[in-house]
């Protein structure tokens, strides 16, 4: 059982607790591969999934989550909730809250979106992603990931390649990876790049093949179009052509190092075809991971001990 | 009836004065000062022994939010909180709504704030551009005639440099300063914290020193070139006061102000566990190097006072997101409280250099008539209880709004009395307007 009431900033978890979260969502995975993949563990609990921005994929995988453990999931999303007519964060916090909600998982714009919730709801809360601050279930779910391929997480060179300053990814991947005993290089043009990387705990780099050769572990993040609007690239073009994956570079890597990425993927930008669909890249892992780690998260939060599978 | 401030520890910088004696007052006005002075036989007397009497503190910097959101502070409240920190006048910003860019918006301030003796006295500031638009010049003129003493755009600093010529030039005619928010806006973005630190771990959108700096570095070179009195509104950077100090050294017509938020808090003090709105400052908390720099500047002359920048905002504001929070701390009843437990009372900061940043840098600012301990001065002081200990709380303000930065902490020494114009706006404690 974790000592945390939320899931709301890496940070705050140790070691220990990080690797019963991904011990219990192993068990988790195996239920996931069976003919009936239900377990009756949350029979009779509330999730809120609250997503204040539009997020198919992380919801869904969400959704899957507490459905396979048997709790009452209800998606409560920007487009069927009043946040955009003007009801404030807190109100619609106290209104599920009187609803007897157990757990919440919160996605926002907005950064520190997932402490307003534990001011005003007694619920556990799940940051879903909170604007450029923290993904914690994605770096949980990587890690998995990393894991699983690779057999360990200490020691290893994780270069994480993109757009560092606007990813959640990093705010709880880099973290992370420090935790475990990885060592996290964050590689990206400067435009791109936080005030401090060093206060995440990355070192930083802007010339991906001056890292490549050393890396265990590459990943890729999301190139959003508004970063072209916002000037910080010149065009999608020199962005793949500086740091996309392609044979070349998958030449350059080490034997067994893999391609990770969040999704989705902008092909032929970060990522070429091949190198998106050769044997380095585990990014339908990282999705399939995504479902157990959530599922043990959930688990854990609410009370379960063990490996919660054998309920 | 005459007042005899009896026992009172009296510091004037303006005159040397630093000793224990009493002061005698009558319709307004110091009539003797001294401990052999002839006492009339109707006396009301007030014994300050222990305390400190100085004059009257100004805050050239406050938003009273009057007219058009008087939810959050109106006039009255607004002069409430100053009498209760301390302060016998204060500079109400022009950013209201409508904007104070007529005189027919001065005279309004001033027939709200009623003022009598006993009573905060506003000196009314108007806007620089029309509606604080930065596109035409607003009637200075005008504004002048009804009352005002000094011009800004503060909240939204002039963006063109252009325009910002044009209302130095043209200010310069009514010997008014201009005080200055300086943030080029282009730079700056859309940040809600320091570029650096707290942005990279909140993942909130960084605000650089350099948006500041920038513009600072601008208004000095037209103050330069105009001959108009130019003073930096809220600086919060080491650069920034060393760029101030050159150009003074230089014979510019600049002066400068620092918040006791900016001297006293940094981006360290916003934490992850919490993102706590009343932290959210424009121009945002920089860091711990700059509150050292600050304090220096202070204490050494180069920054020439202090202003609060009291910012009042309701708490259903202050409880949104970070990014949909308004900026700002309230500030007036916390400000001397801050400068006597950090500056003051730990000996960095002597009582005569408080009195210059309080209350003869301000008035000098503006051209309002000096507070002196001497025969004839209008009697606008502040009594301090050097002593009193208390804890920030909401409980206790007098202003409308509770957003203070500094909920919590426990300070010593306040005021306890104020007195404007020879008559009491705050005694033993309890403001009487």
């Amino acid at each position: 059982m974790l000592q945390h009431k939320h899931l709301i900033d890496i940070d705050e978890y140790s070691a220990d607790e990080i690797i019963e979260i991904l011990d219990t969502a192993k068990s988790f995975k195996e239920v996931n591969d069976r003919a009936i993949k239900k377990l009756p563990t949350l029979r009779g609990r509330t999730i809120i999934n609250l997503f204040l921005e539009p997020s198919t994929r992380t919801r869904t995988s969400f959704e899957i989550a507490g459905k396979r453990l048997s709790g009452d999931v209800i998606n409560f999303s920007a487009s069927s909730s009043s946040t955009t007519k003007g009801e404030t964060l807190a109100d619609t916090a106290e209104t599920l809250d009187a609803m007897n909600c157990d757990l919440i998982v919160v996605r926002s714009k907005q950064e520190g979106a997932p402490r307003i919730l534990t001011q005003h709801m007694g619920a556990h809360v799940v940051n879903g992603g909170d604007g450029k601050h923290q993904h914690p279930t994605q770096a949980l779910l990587d890690a998995f990931t990393i894991r699983e391929t690779l057999g360990h997480l200490d020691g290893l060179k994780v270069g994480i390649v993109g757009d560092i300053a606007h990813s959640r990814v990093v705010g709880s991947l880099v973290p992370l990876l420090n935790i475990m005993g990885a060592e996290p290089i964050v590689i990206g043009p400067p435009t791109l790049m936080p005030a401090r990387p060093d206060v995440l705990g990355a070192r930083c780099s802007y010339i991906l093949d001056d890292v490549l050769p050393e890396l265990d572990v590459v990943y890729m993040l999301r190139i959003q179009q508004e970063r072209l609007e916002s000037a910080a690239l010149p065009s999608l073009r020199e962005y793949a052509m500086l740091y996309g994956i392609n044979l070349a570079r998958m030449d350059a890597m080490k034997d067994d190092a893999i391609i990770m990425h969040p999704g989705p993927i902008n092909r032929g930008v970060e990522l070429s075809q091949d190198a998106a669909d050769s044997d380095r890249a585990v990014i339908l892992d990282q999705v399939n991971s995504g479902v157990a780690v959530r599922m043990a998260v959930m688990y854990l939060l609410l009370g379960g001990e063990g490996n919660g599978a054998a309920a | 009836m005459a007042l005899l401030l009896k026992n009172a520890h009296v510091i004037d910088p303006q005159n040397d004065i630093d000793e224990v004696t009493d002061v005698l007052v009558r319709d307004g006005l110091v009539v003797a000062v001294g401990t052999d002075i002839e006492l009339p036989e109707k006396l009301l007397v007030k014994d300050c022994a222990g305390k400190y009497l100085i004059p009257g503190m100004v805050d050239v910097h406050v938003h009273f939010r009057d007219p058009g959101q008087e939810y959050k502070e109106d006039i009255l409240t607004g002069m409430r909180a100053a009498a209760h920190g301390g302060f016998t006048g204060v500079v109400p910003m022009a950013n209201t709504k409508p904007v104070i860019d007529t005189g027919a918006m001065v005279e309004y301030l001033l027939e709200k704030a009623a003022w009598e003796p006993g009573r905060t006295r506003i000196y009314p500031l108007g806007a620089c551009t029309k509606g604080l638009a930065g596109k035409e010049l607003a009637e200075m003129g005008d504004m002048v005639a009804a009352g005002a003493v000094a011009f800004s755009d503060d909240g939204h600093g002039i963006q063109d440099g252009g325009m910002m010529r044009q209302v130095l030039d043209y200010a310069k005619m009514f010997d008014a300063p201009v005080l200055s928010h300086c943030q080029m806006e282009d730079i700056v973005g859309a940040g809600v914290v320091n570029e650096g630190v707290v942005s990279t771990r909140l993942g909130l959108t960084g605000w650089p020193a350099a948006g500041e700096e920038t513009q600072i570095a601008r208004d000095i070179e037209l103050a330069r070139l105009t001959g108009c009195h130019v003073h930096i509104q809220h600086l919060t950077t080491a650069r920034a006061v060393d760029m101030v100090a050159h150009a003074k050294a230089e014979g510019v017509p600049v002066t400068c102000e620092v918040t006791p938020h900016h001297l006293f808090l940094n981006e360290d003090d916003i934490k992850a566990d919490s993102y706590s709105t009343n932290l959210k400052m424009n121009p945002p908390l920089r860091t711990k190097e700059d509150n050292i720099a600050l304090q220096e500047a202070l204490i050494d002359g180069r920054i020439d006072m202090v202003a609060t920048d009291h910012a009042p905002h309701a708490a259903h504001e202050k409880a949104l997101e970070f990014n949909h929070a308004p900026f700002g701390t309230t500030g007036l009843e916390t400000a001397l409280g801050l400068l006597l437990t950090h500056l003051v009372l730990p000996g960095k900061m002597s009582w005569q250099r408080l009195v210059e940043v309080t209350s003869v840098a301000p008035r000098k600012l503006i051209g309002v008539e000096q507070v002196e301990l001497v025969e004839g001065s209008t009697a606008d002081y502040t009594i301090v209880d050097p002593e009193a200990s208390w804890t920030v709380e909401e409980d206790d303000f007098y202003s409308r709004s509770k957003n203070s930065a500094f909920l919590g902490q426990e300070l010593t020494g306040r005021a306890t009395d104020v007195f404007v114009d020879g008559y009491a706006s705050m005694e033993d404690g309890v403001v009487t307007f």
